[in-house]
């Protein structure tokens, strides 16, 4: 055993390393990429790793691994769940023969995904057992134990850590190597009264399943991690109780370790809910609190077990409105329902006191992203026109920012291209455009290229191919060639790709040519039919800035075009002028491409304006300590400014 | 020791770094740690925080309002932003230069840093400005910021570590070309 600094999605990497998980497939998506990143890293020899294209794929990968006995563990986020739903709701029907573990991050708040779904529910729709870690020292040790639970009982299991366990840190204790527990397995064994569904045998299976969840109830209620807490029960008259699990648990817990007022109930497997516990946990009592994200999972098992016991207990929750039913919870709005439902004496911070206007700071496009450049060149193109511009899920959803607000809808992974295919054919005169990531073309557009062509759409897609999964942390994926087990492998073509589904019009060009961008947009979107347009280049992540531009002072008019169209975080003013922060700009030029004065060059040629010291070529000086090295870190910014772009995180992919 | 920690900025300012060079120095005092901090599309250009927590007895990364011992505000303005976690009679730190936000620059009218430190002298007694910009220019690197910061919170006592304890952790952390202008800056507010 070791001690070491761990974010809980490292952590659970290592958990799963320990219990000799033999393959791990996922698709990127924030808050939970870095779990199989962390295997890849972090894995012994035997250990097989993918990025698989989808979910879907990636469950199916999982699955098949399970039915010879390995064991297995498939990652994603949570709306990554529902493109894997397919799968998996089939294999529950057929259960593993290898421990499988199904890993989905929730993102309560949500602070980067489309929805507040909870598993916890789709555990149960599916009836899958379902585990609920709190921190990453238990996240460690529980997705161990979750191994056991799912080849003893068959099943594969859900282990749905949160956004604020997945990216918490906390030193905690690990196995050394020496003590893994390699995972030996059979092999596939053929039985099509097993591996085959068919109405017959999900019949069977499901009064089995059944059966099972029962027992597994029963199961749970002896777990270690479903716990009451009797360091708080240091009055054994307590009338009151709280239940609460994840994340919310260590809110609660810090805050009755100074209240001291209520029993406390930790379920750390919502699913199925351990009764016999449960039923200890509320004896004698009058009134229960229960704390959980997303939705009253708890609260609502809570009152089954008071209306199937009649138990004079009242049940307060989301339900209720005692605690609010959307967004995340934190330390402090925990802190407050406690002390309101235990009628404590709430001390509480001042705050902040008439304090000034505080900067607003939306996430935006990098500066020198290649999105805005591309987004610019059509929204220029198509200006006066009647258009519709469908985004996709990834850095370029930000394109609907101002100034370029150039995505009209979102929805999810892929769904652009459908929805600019339905408008098209309600509106036959709009000019219909879907934008979509390289990552998410491989991910879940292709059938949408497909559909359409067959369906015959008036439609121009747009492929962002930066060459990159940037948003989750720059994954590799189909089109990159690299693969997450160190191959070089052949790099799928999307022009092939859209050549072979039948698209005659495919042009790619590189977006930081505006001219010929601004060309090919024209000339492209009036062609009938399906056509697309490729606009590569990579994300400015992957490469090392050419050096920043500088605005020669005398010849800017000040008409500050630059500013209110790109939108470029680098284009400041500074004492009414314009001024370019040779921090951030990478120098791609998209400024003095627009600029109508010409007033924008790289430093050599022009007059800085005197004004301030940001753009001036000195701003930039050698940097003793800010280049980054060979291997990406940097220094004495030291690895933030590396380390920033590696793991911004992101919604669902790309 | 139990020590609440919080730094504040925007996002590439650095904050990452500093956070890991803390909680690494808190651990090789074989102390517990649990830090959280933003991750994810916030991080480009917006408001980013790092939570760290040093001491037995710990549940929760995140610290609660009232209970900060010390905010490292690598940003004047985000720093009033975390100003409700300080506890009564915690340290404040603070960078004197303001970023402006994009949407200031859209809507021409700048965001005043200097509005943002005067409202934190009103809040705080223990308040230390640096002046940033003054420091990176005499130290020729305009990347030491987290440095700079990190080593008036050492300085000020509030971080319970010494400048040996992040010496050390620099030293295997950063490559070693780095590691001379890493001290200086680390060292810089000592000499004020
Ligand atoms: S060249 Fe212009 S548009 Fe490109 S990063 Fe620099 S300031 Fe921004
Ligand atoms: S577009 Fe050119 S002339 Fe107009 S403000 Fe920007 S740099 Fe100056």
């Amino acid at each position: 055993m070791h001690k070491e600094f761990l974010m809980g999605n490292e952590a659970i990497a290592l958990g799963a390393i320990a219990a000799g998980v033999n393959l791990v497939s996922g698709y990127p998506g924030t808050p939970s990429s870095e779990v199989l990143e962390t295997v890849a890293k972090r894995r012994t020899s035997d250990i097989y790793v993918e990025w698989s294209v989808n979910e879907k794929t990636a469950m199916e990968v999982a699955s098949g691994a399970a039915y010879t006995g390995a064991r297995c563990m498939v990652t994603m986020k949570q709306v990554g769940l529902n493109v894997a739903s397919d799968p998996l709701m089939s294999l529950e029907y057929i259960g593993v023969k290898g421990g499988m573990v199904v890993l989905v991050a929730d993102d309560p708040g949500p602070v980067s995904s489309q929805t507040e779904q909870d598993t916890r529910c789709f555990a149960a729709f599916s009836k899958l057992p379902c585990f609920d870690p709190s921190d990453p020292q238990e996240a460690y040790e529980m997705v161990q134990e979750a191994f056991e639970y799912s080849e003893q009982y068959g099943t594969p299991v859900f282990f749905r850590p949160t956004t604020r366990v997945c990216h918490g840190y906390a030193s905690i204790t690990v196995k050394d190597e020496t003590e893994y527990q390699p995972h030996r397995f059979e092999g596939f064994v053929k039985d099509t009264g097993r591996w085959v569904i068919f109405p017959r045998l999900s019949y069977q299976n499901h009064i089995k399943i059944e059966a099972r969840n029962v027992k597994l109830a029963e199961d749970f209620s002896r777990y270690s991690r479903n716990r009451i807490y009797p360091a708080c029960e240091r009055n054994q008259k307590l009338k009151k109780g709280v239940v609460s699990g994840g994340i919310s648990f260590t809110y609660a817990i810090e805050t009755l370790e100074q209240l001291g007022m209520a029993r406390l109930f930790k379920v750390s497997t919502p699913h199925p809910f351990p009764e016999q516990l449960a039923l200890e946990f509320l004896d004698g009592l009058e009134e229960v609190l229960c704390i959980e994200e997303l939705d009253p999972v708890l609260e609502r098992e809570l009152n089954y077990l008071c209306g199937k016991h009649h138990l004079p207990v009242k049940i307060y929750g989301k339900l209720t409105g005692h605690v609010k039913n959307a967004g995340e919870n934190s330390r402090d709005s925990v802190q407050n329902d406690l002390v309101q439902f235990l009628g404590a004496d709430a001390g509480g911070s001042p705050g902040n006191p008439d304090p000034p206007a505080l900067p607003a700071r939306p996430p935006v496009l990098c500066a020198g992203c290649p999105h805005r450049a591309s987004f610019y060149a059509v929204k220029t193109a198509m200006k006066g026109r009647k258009t519709v511009f469908c985004g996709d899920i990834g850095c370029y959803t930000l394109g609907n920012a101002i100034p370029l607000d150039m995505v009209d809808t979102c929805l999810c992974m892929g769904a652009g291209l459908g929805i600019a295919q339905g408008i098209g054919h309600m509106e036959p005169d709009t000019a219909c455009f879907a934008f979509v990531g390289d990552s998410t073309f491989f991910a879940s557009a292709v059938t949408g290229v497909i559909n359409a062509v067959y369906n015959q759409a008036n439609m121009t897609l747009i492929i962002l191919d930066n060459s990159t999964t940037a948003m989750t942390g720059h994954q590799p994926h189909p089109g990159t060639g690299q693969t997450m087990m160190g191959e070089i492998v052949q790099k799928i073509n999307i022009e092939s790709v859209l050549r072979g589904i039948g698209l005659t019009v495919v042009e790619t060009v590189n977006p930081l040519d505006y001219q010929a961008s601004l060309e090919c947009v024209k000339q492209t979107a009036d062609e009938p039919g399906v056509k697309a347009i490729i606009f590569k280049s990579p994300c400015i992540a992957l490469t090392r800035p050419s050096g920043s531009m500088t605005v020669d002072s005398r010849k800017c008019t000040g008409c500050r075009k630059c500013i209110r169209e790109l939108g470029c975080p680098a284009l400041i003013l500074s004492e009414g002028r314009v001024c370019i922060d040779s921090s951030l700009c990478t120098g791609c030029s998209l400024c003095a491409q627009i600029c109508p004065a010409g007033a924008i060059c790289s430093p050599k040629g022009c007059t800085p304006c005197p004004a301030c010291a940001v753009c001036s070529p000195k701003g930039r000086t050698p940097d003793p300590a800010g280049e980054a090295d060979a291997s990406g870190n940097n220094s004495s910014c030291p690895a933030d400014d590396a380390c920033h772009l590696a793991d911004q995180g992101g919604v669902h992919n790309e | 020791m139990n020590k609440n920690i919080i730094l504040c900025g925007v996002g590439g300012q650095g904050t990452v770094l500093a956070s890991k060079l803390i909680a690494a120095a808190a651990m090789k005092k074989d102390l517990p740690v649990m830090s959280a901090e933003t991750i994810g599309m916030a991080q480009r250009g917006g408001s980013v925080f790092s939570h760290i927590r040093i001491g037995e007895g710990l549940h929760s990364p995140m610290i609660a309002e009232g209970t900060a011992d010390v905010i490292l505000g690598f940003e004047p303005g985000e720093a009033v932003r975390m100003l409700p976690y300080l506890k009564d009679g915690g340290q404040v730190i603070v960078s004197s230069r303001g970023i402006m936000p994009v949407t200031a620059a859209l809507s021409g009218t700048p965001y005043q840093s200097g509005e943002m430190i005067s409202y934190l002298k009103t809040r705080t007694d223990h308040l230390l400005v640096i002046d940033t910009e003054k420091a990176c220019r005499e130290l020729g690197s305009s990347r030491v910021l987290n440095m700079l910061l990190l080593g008036a919170a050492i300085h000020s006592g509030a971080l319970g570590l010494t400048d040996t304890e992040i010496k050390e952790v620099i030293k295997e952390r950063v490559p070693e070309k780095y590691h001379n202008i890493n001290f200086r800056a680390l060292e810089y507010t000592h000499s004020l």
